[in-house]
């Protein structure tokens, strides 16, 4: 039998594309659809927003929160989550720097020796704060969230402590050429490093059988530990590998401030979690995609980015950003009750 | 003729992907025991679940004496006297069993919580059930099935006038279960209306006045229980006849021993000096009164849970201290008695859930990395042998039925070489036909040589799909039954203790 064709009447195809909006907001949560209204605000507040130059500029300013966000999503599919990553960027940044300056001073023509021992330090100096932290997690069960606050007070104390609250100056040039202001066929070098890590932790969560044990233990963590998973190792892993990725993004802050600073990094761990939940990113743990937090953290990018061009006060943009992260909360919250109303 | 109590007019629930009920028309008398009876996934819970307020209907609606309701909440419905105990919990595991059966209706004196009256209260209410809980233990420190006692105390709590209760037997044995028919006979006996769900036929035959079966979200027919019996229930519900549930024991020439323990303790008493000794190609039982230690000697043995004093030996050797990743890696595995505790991970598909604990091995890994169509194709397979509904590996787990999460969970031992299986209370909220297939293949792991241990409060399970049962008393061993000894009089009168014989 012939289905009967209703005529597209203006009613139908209004409720339809309803329908359509909704079930693209149940599968992809609010991402593309902040997205696309931070696009269109902006281009008509500024003619310079949409601009080739300026997507290009985003994406290499949203380097940095993506590969703190990215080691952050671990943490937060494990159950737990990491205050500490601000004083991580900022703990790297100066050991690094101070190990780049006094090497280089030492020995003014092994530049790329004192480079890779700076970077080196930095990165191992950004990890032993994560090391300590999951020792705390996985060891003696401290929760996530006291252990990170007090590494946060640890590690920033340290890195004042270090450098007397000054900048730490001195670098070889070549560093922040290649690091910081770098090109490669075009694309900026943070871009690249970007893109290799992005690539590299793809392949570690999805196709490694550690990456789907992150999920499990935050599934649930006794599951996990009965189905003979090593729940504490993973826990460590976490946290370790999120503030080498913080440490790393330290290094390249550094590298484009061309100092190490401590007070960089502040507002790491509110940004990197916004965009981890704004991406869909459970707090309680067990669910995320990892393409969803790089498009979170971008999106925070852009809204930053955008904001500047259109000139609002760096004050309010404080604001925005707060306001952003609860509307996602919630809209997750209603995400849930329409998977239930929806038929598909 | 008056207006049943309550009932439900061509009520329609859609979930995504599913229609669980579709125009559902049920109607419960006042006295009467009314039992909802269906496979796993047929729509029960779902029915109660609209009943009792915590869900709406897509369409249709819901009278209570008579006139529509609007059930809004589970609060509202209570207030009405509606009052259900859910298959999956609603306890706040961090509060006292008083404060849960508390929870919402605190007794206040002016603005401050009146701990005496309530504390006075629990406790009549607990002893009244002839519960033997403390009520001021904390709640996730009790086992499931004492939960599930204190659940059922909380619906007793408020002015019934309805009662529903989704499989509240599944994790007691029959002495708890017996308390809990008493009640009801009480209740009835007032007047209320009691909506019971089980897959058990011996309740039924105990307790129903009257049976609706449903299958696949459609009502097929209301029978009296006098006119119900085993074959013509399975039928009804699965539309088709269904052999026997229990499969023929296969005949046992028992290999090497696997397992021995020997005098094993733990420090908090559960466990006091347990031996036992489990050989390969036999079905090894445990049973007991809830809290006798049953479930706890092989957590204990597999590395779930630390003991103090005694020795495990596994395939000869002595394992000091035995660790779950350890034992998994060698040919033990052991399944959960609460699926949603320790089982399972809600929000992962089914897939994820499967193949959780073979992540090591073929055809789920290909060398260092994870093998995606490995495991897809694995699932599959799985999900069609476990005859899971809907057959969809890649739902989450939470949007699948109680007894199709429990496959899932069973589904485990099917993803890697096992040895010695020890499956806690596995056919918890498992329908007939299901239980029939789970039977089945625990009859075949046994068959091809592994070890098979099953700990269970159903005692039919244990009589008739065990050469060898081993029955529990506070944390002792009281006795060990095999062949024709393994009857039920036998069994049931070592659950409790035994004078000087
Ligand atoms: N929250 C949910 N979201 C989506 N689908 C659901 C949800 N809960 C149940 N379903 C689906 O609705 C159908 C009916 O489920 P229901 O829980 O009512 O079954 P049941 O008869 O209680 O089964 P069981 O005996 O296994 O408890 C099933 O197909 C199930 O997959
Ligand atoms: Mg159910």
């Amino acid at each position: 039998m012939a289905s009967v064709e209703q005529s597209p009447g203006g009613a139908s195809r209004k409720a339809g594309i309803q329908t359509w909006l909704k079930r693209i907001f149940v599968r992809l949560g609010i991402l593309p659809f902040l997205i696309v209204i931070a696009v269109i605000v902006f281009t008509a507040m500024s003619d310079n927003f949409l601009t080739g130059r300026n997507l290009m500029n985003i994406l290499r300013q949203s380097v940095y929160l993506t590969i703190v966000s990215l080691g952050q999503m671990l943490t937060l599919l494990t159950g737990g989550f990491d205050l500490s990553v601000g004083t991580i960027v900022a703990l790297s940044s100066v050991v690094g720097a101070v190990v780049m300056a006094s090497v280089y001073s030492a020995m003014p023509d092994a530049v790329y020796l004192a480079i890779a021992l700076g970077f080196f330090a930095g990165v191992l100096a950004g990890s032993l704060i994560g090391v300590v932290n999951a020792a705390g997690v996985a060891f003696f069960n401290v929760s996530p969230f006291m252990m990170s606050l007090g590494m946060a007070s640890v590690g920033f104390g340290i890195a004042l402590y270090l450098t007397g609250g000054v900048p730490v100056y001195g670098l070889p040039i070549e560093f922040s050429d290649v690091f910081g202001f770098g090109n490669f066929l075009g694309i900026p070098s943070p871009i690249w490093i970007a893109g290799l890590i992005v690539v590299a932790l793809w392949v570690y969560l999805y196709k490694t059988p550690q990456g789907r044990h992150f999920y499990a233990v935050g599934g649930n963590i006794k599951a996990a530990k009965l189905s003979g998973i090593n729940v504490r190792g993973t826990l460590f892993q976490a946290y370790v590998l999120c503030a080498a990725l913080a440490a790393t993004a330290g290094m390249l802050l550094t590298a484009r401030l061309d100092t190490g600073d401590a007070n960089i990094g502040a507002s790491m761990p509110l940004e990197s979690i916004a965009a981890c939940v704004i991406a869909g990113v459970a707090l309680r743990g067990g669910v995320g995609r990892l393409e969803n937090v790089v498009l979170g953290a971008l999106f925070i990018g852009l809204v930053q980015n955008g904001m500047n061009l259109a000139r609002i006060e760096s004050y309010l943009q404080t604001v925005m950003l707060g306001g952003l992260l609860i509307l996602a909360v919630i809209a997750d919250q209603i995400r849930l009750r329409y998977v239930a109303s929806l038929k598909d | 003729m008056p207006a049943p109590l309550l009932a439900t007019r061509a009520i329609t629930k859609d979930y995504p992907g599913v229609r669980a009920l579709d125009r559902v028309d049920f109607d419960l008398r006042e006295g009467e025991v009314h039992v909802l009876f269906g496979e796993n996934g047929a729509g029960k819970s779902t029915l109660i679940s609209m009943l009792s307020g915590a869900n709406r209907p897509t369409s249709g609606h819901i009278e209570f004496k008579g006139t529509v309701a609007e059930l809004n909440s589970v609060h509202h419905a209570r207030e009405l006297g509606i009052s259900a105990v859910f298959q999956e919990f609603s306890l706040v595991p961090q509060l006292t069993v008083e404060q849960n059966l508390f929870l919402g209706a605190e007794h206040r004196g002016g603005l401050f919580l009146k701990a005496s009256g309530m504390r006075r209260e629990a406790k009549q209410l607990l002893d009244d059930l002839d519960f033997h809980i403390d009520p001021k233990a904390q709640v996730y420190r009790l086992s499931r099935a004492e939960q599930q006692m204190v659940e059922i105390a909380k619906a007793f709590r408020s002015e019934l006038s309805v009662l529903i209760l989704d499989e509240p037997t599944a994790s007691l044995t029959d002495h708890e279960a017996d308390q809990l028919f008493r009640l009801i006979e009480d209740l009835t006996g007032r007047g209320v209306g009691i909506i019971y769900i089980t897959h058990r036929i011996a309740e039924i035959e105990r307790i129903a006045d009257r049976i609706t079966v449903l299958r696949d979200g459609r009502y097929v027919t209301t029978i009296e229980a006098s006119d119900a019996d085993e074959d013509r229930l399975v039928e009804l519900m699965t539309g088709r006849e269904v052999g026997a549930i229990f499969p023929s024991l296969p005949t046992m020439d028992p290999g090497e021993e696997i397992l021995r323990l020997e005098d094993l303790w733990t420090q908090d008493e559960t466990l006091c000096g347990v031996n036992m000794s489990i050989r390969r190609g036999e079905i090894v039982g445990c049973a007991g009164l809830v809290g006798s230690g049953k479930s706890e000697a092989l957590q204990a043995a597999f590395g779930a849970l630390p003991f103090s004093s005694g020795t495990v030996i596994y395939k000869g050797e002595r394992v000091a201290q035995p660790k779950p990743g350890r034992s998994i890696r060698s040919g033990f595995m052991y399944l959960p008695a609460d699926r949603h505790d320790a089982g399972l991970m809600l929000e992962r598909p089914a897939r994820e859930n499967f193949s959780v604990a073979a992540l090591d091995l073929p055809p789920f890994r290909n060398g260092l990395f994870l093998s995606g169509r490995g495991e897809r194709q694995r699932a599959a397979e799985l999900a069609t042998a476990l005859n899971l509904s809907p057959n969809q590996p890649e739902r989450t787990l939470d949007h699948f039925s109680g007894g199709n999460q429990q496959k899932v969970m069973l589904g485990r031992s099917l993803t890697r070489p096992v040895d010695l299986a020890v499956f806690d209370e596995p056919t918890v909220g498992v329908d007939m036909g299901t239980r029939q297939a789970i039977y089945a293949f625990i009859a075949n792991l046994a068959q091809k040589g592994a070890a098979v241990v099953i700990v269970s409060s159903d005692l039919p399970e244990i009589l008739h799909l065990t050469h060898r049962a081993y029955i529990f008393y506070r944390g002792r061993i009281q006795a060990e039954l095999a062949g024709s000894d393994l009857t039920e009089e036998a069994a049931l009168a070592n659950f409790f203790e035994q004078d000087a014989a």
